[in-house]
C-alpha cells in the first residue's frame, strides 16, 4: 500500500462539486505536484488529507489509517504535516516560538506539569528549543530566531512555516503554493530546500501555478480541473497532454 | 545559540521577586486600615483578572461570565460554612471542585462557539446563576443575603485583620501569577497562543484546540472560585448583587486596562482599577464620568493596556540605543 491512497474522494459546498470522485496515490520518498486552473479544488484536496474539512464520499488512507473521521490535529500526530497558502503563521509569538508548536505532537507535557513546572516540562522545553533550533537552521533562519514573527518579510515568513511543518520529523509534508509570492531567487532557495527534504525521505505534496517550478522539481504530476483528476504522470507527459492543454488554454483552441 | 527564552523567563521570575517583595513592604509603610482593605480588593481582583488573561488574553476566548465563577466560589464558601457547619478550607476546596465542575459542563459546549456567540452563551450563563443566588433561598438567603460567615484561620492563627488577610491574600496572588508564568512559557502556554488567532494552523501542528481552550477556561474559573472564596472570608457576608454581570464587566475592563495579552497586565490592571474609584471619590458626583473618560482615553491611546505602552516605550529607547 502506498503511503497516501486517496480513493474515490468527492466534497460539495452546497451545489458547488469542488471534488469530484478523485483517485491518486502517493509513493513513499516521491515528491508529486498537483495543478490545475485557479479554483480547481487543489487546496480542497490538501484540507481534505489534513483534516481540515470533511470527506463527502470516498476515502483517504495514510500509512493504511483511514483518516475520513480524524480532526486535523489527530492527522498531524500520525506523522502529515503542511503549509498553507494564506500562511497560518502565529504572529503573536517569535520566529523560533512559532517552530516549537510544530514539536506539539512529538512532546508531552501538560498544563499541570506546566504550572508546577515539573522536571518532565522543564527537560522538555531545552529539547523543544534545541529541535526548532536545528529547523530553522534548515531553513538558513535561525539568525532570526528571536524576532517576531509579524516584522519578517513574506517570503521569510513562508520558511518560518516550511520549518515549522519539518520540525516534527512528519513522513509526508504537504506544501500549500510553496513558490507564490517569491521571486527568483528566493524561488531558488526553496527549490534546493525541498530537494534536501526530499533526499532526506521526506514524501512531498506540493500545489503550485509556477510551471516552471512543478516541472522542474515533481517526479510526477497530477492536473485537476473542477475537481476531477484530467491527467497523471511524469512531468514530461503532462506537458504534452491534449486534455491538459485545453484545460489552461481554452476550449477555443479545440475550435481553432 | 543561547536560549533566549530561558533568560526571558529568568527575568519574568525576577519580576515576581520584585513584585512579591514591594506588595510584602508595603503594609510596614502604609498602616492606613483603609489602603489596606483597599489593596485586599486589589488581590482578589488580581486572581481573578490573572485567571481571565490566560483565557482572553493568550487563548483569545471571551468571557463575559466570570462573575459567576468568582460567585460560584463565593457562596459555596459561604453556604457550606454557615449552614453546614464545613471548616472553612473544606469549603474552599468544594468551591474550587464544583467551579471547575461547572466550567467544564459550560465550557465544552459554549466554547466550540467562537466571538460574540461565545460572549452571548458565557453571559447567559452568568445570568442563570445569578438568578440561581437570588432564587435558591433556604441555602442563600436570596436578595436580604447570607450574613455571620466565618473568618479563616490556619491552625490557631486567625485572619481576622485587614494586616493579616493583606498578606493572607496576597500569597495567593503572587502564586496564582507565578503558575500563571509557568503555563505562559511551556508547550502548553505555546498552544494556547497559536490556537487564540490561527485556529487552523494550529490543529494542522497537532493542537487539540477543544481540549486546550476547555482547559484554559476551567483553570481560569478556578482562579476565580479562589478570588471568591477569599472575597467570601474577608467581608463576611454575601449578597447576590455582588455577581451580576457589571462585575463580569469590571473584570474584562480591569484586564484590557493593564494589557490583556500579559500577565503583569492583569495584576496592574486589577491593582490600578480597585485603587482609581477610591481617589476619584474626592470628586463626589463627578467621580463616574472621570472614571469613564480614563477608560475611553485608555482603550483609545492604549490599545494594548498600560503595560503595553510601557513596552513599546521602551522598544522604542532600546531601538534608538541601537541606532546612536
Amino acid at each position: 500500500m502506498d503511503l497516501i491512497e486517496v480513493r474515490n474522494v468527492s466534497k460539495s459546498f452546497g451545489g458547488l462539486r469542488a471534488v469530484s470522485d478523485l483517485t491518486f496515490n502517493l509513493g513513499r520518498g516521491k515528491i508529486k505536484g498537483i495543478i490545475g486552473p485557479n479554483g480547481a479544488g487543489k487546496t480542497t484536496i490538501f484540507n481534505l488529507i489534513s483534516g481540515i474539512l470533511t470527506i463527502d464520499s470516498g476515502e483517504i488512507f495514510f500509512k493504511g489509517t483511514v483518516l475520513n473521521r480524524l480532526k486535523p490535529y489527530q492527522i498531524a500526530y500520525l506523522g502529515l504535516s503542511r503549509t498553507f497558502q494564506n500562511l497560518q503563521i502565529f504572529d503573536n509569538m517569535t520566529v523560533i516560538e512559532n517552530v516549537m508548536v510544530g514539536l506539539h505532537p512529538r512532546t508531552h507535557s501538560e498544563i499541570l506539569h506546566a504550572i508546577f513546572r515539573l522536571g518532565r516540562s522543564r527537560n522538555e522545553e531545552r529539547y523543544i528549543f534545541e529541535k526548532a533550533y536545528e529547523a530553522l537552521q534548515s531553513v538558513n533562519m535561525e539568525s532570526r530566531a528571536a524576532e517576531m514573527v509579524s516584522g519578517l518579510p513574506f517570503g521569510d515568513q513562508k520558511l518560518v512555516e516550511v520549518a515549522r511543518a519539518l520540525v516534527a520529523d512528519p513522513e509526508v509534508i504537504m506544501l500549500d503554493e510553496p513558490v507564490s509570492g517569491l521571486n527568483t531567487q528566493e524561488i531558488e532557495r526553496l527549490d534546493d530546500l525541498i530537494r534536501k527534504i526530499n533526499a532526506q525521505g521526506k514524501t512531498i505534496l506540493l500545489v503550485e501555478h509556477n510551471m516552471r517550478f512543478v516541472m522542474n522539481i515533481c517526479e510526477e504530476v497530477l492536473v485537476v480541473n473542477y475537481g476531477k483528476m484530467i491527467a497523471e504522470g511524469d512531468p514530461s507527459q503532462i506537458v504534452s497532454n491534449r486534455d491538459v492543454i485545453n484545460a489552461y488554454l481554452g476550449e477555443e483552441l479545440r475550435i481553432a | 545559540m543561547e536560549n533566549f527564552l530561558e533568560k526571558r523567563r529568568k527575568r519574568q521570575y525576577q519580576y515576581l521577586l520584585f513584585f512579591a517583595l514591594a506588595i510584602f513592604l508595603f503594609p510596614v509603610f502604609v498602616r492606613s486600615k483603609y489602603l489596606l482593605n483597599v489593596m485586599v480588593f486589589s488581590g482578589i481582583h488580581t486572581i481573578v483578572v490573572v485567571g481571565f488573561c490566560l483565557l482572553m488574553g493568550y487563548a483569545g476566548q471571551v468571557s463575559l461570565g466570570h462573575a459567576a465563577f468568582f460567585g460560584l466560589g463565593a457562596y459555596t464558601s459561604g453556604v457550606l460554612t454557615v449552614k453546614f457547619g464545613f471548616n472553612p478550607w473544606m469549603a474552599f476546596g468544594a468551591g474550587i471542585i464544583l467551579t471547575a465542575c461547572v466550567a467544564y459542563i459550560i465550557g465544552v459546549p459554549s466554547l466550540k462557539l467562537k466571538g460574540h456567540y461565545l460572549a452571548m452563551a458565557t453571559l447567559g450563563f452568568g445570568i442563570i446563576i445569578q438568578i440561581i443566588f437570588v432564587q435558591w433561598r433556604s441555602l442563600t438567603e436570596g436578595p436580604s443575603g447570607l450574613v455571620d460567615i466565618p473568618g479563616i484561620s490556619i491552625g490557631g492563627f486567625k485572619f481576622n485583620t485587614d494586616f493579616k488577610y493583606y498578606y493572607f491574600v496576597w500569597i495567593f496572588a503572587a502564586v496564582a501569577v507565578f503558575f500563571s508564568l509557568n503555563i505562559v512559557q511551556s508547550r502548553v502556554g505555546r498552544a494556547l497562543r497559536a490556537l487564540n488567532k490561527k485556529e487552523i494552523g494550529a490543529e494542522a501542528m497537532g493542537v487539540d484546540t477543544a481540549k486546550y481552550k476547555v482547559q484554559v477556561f476551567v483553570l481560569s474559573a478556578i482562579y476565580a472560585s479562589v478570588a471568591g472564596s477569599l472575597y467570601t472570608h474577608y467581608i463576611t457576608f454575601l449578597s447576590p448583587e455582588g455577581f451580576t454581570f457589571p462585575f463580569s464587566v469590571l473584570i474584562l475592563v480591569m484586564a484590557v486596562f493593564g494589557g490583556l495579552a500579559n500577565i503583569w497586565g492583569g495584576a496592574v490592571g486589577a491593582i490600578s482599577l480597585t485603587i482609581l474609584p477610591e481617589f476619584l471619590r474626592a470628586y463626589k458626583n463627578y467621580d463616574i464620568i472621570i472614571y469613564g473618560v480614563i477608560l475611553i482615553a485608555v482603550m483609545m491611546f492604549m490599545p494594548n493596556g498600560i503595560l503595553g505602552l510601557v513596552e513599546s516605550a521602551i522598544d522604542r529607547i532600546k531601538a534608538k540605543r541601537r541606532a546612536a
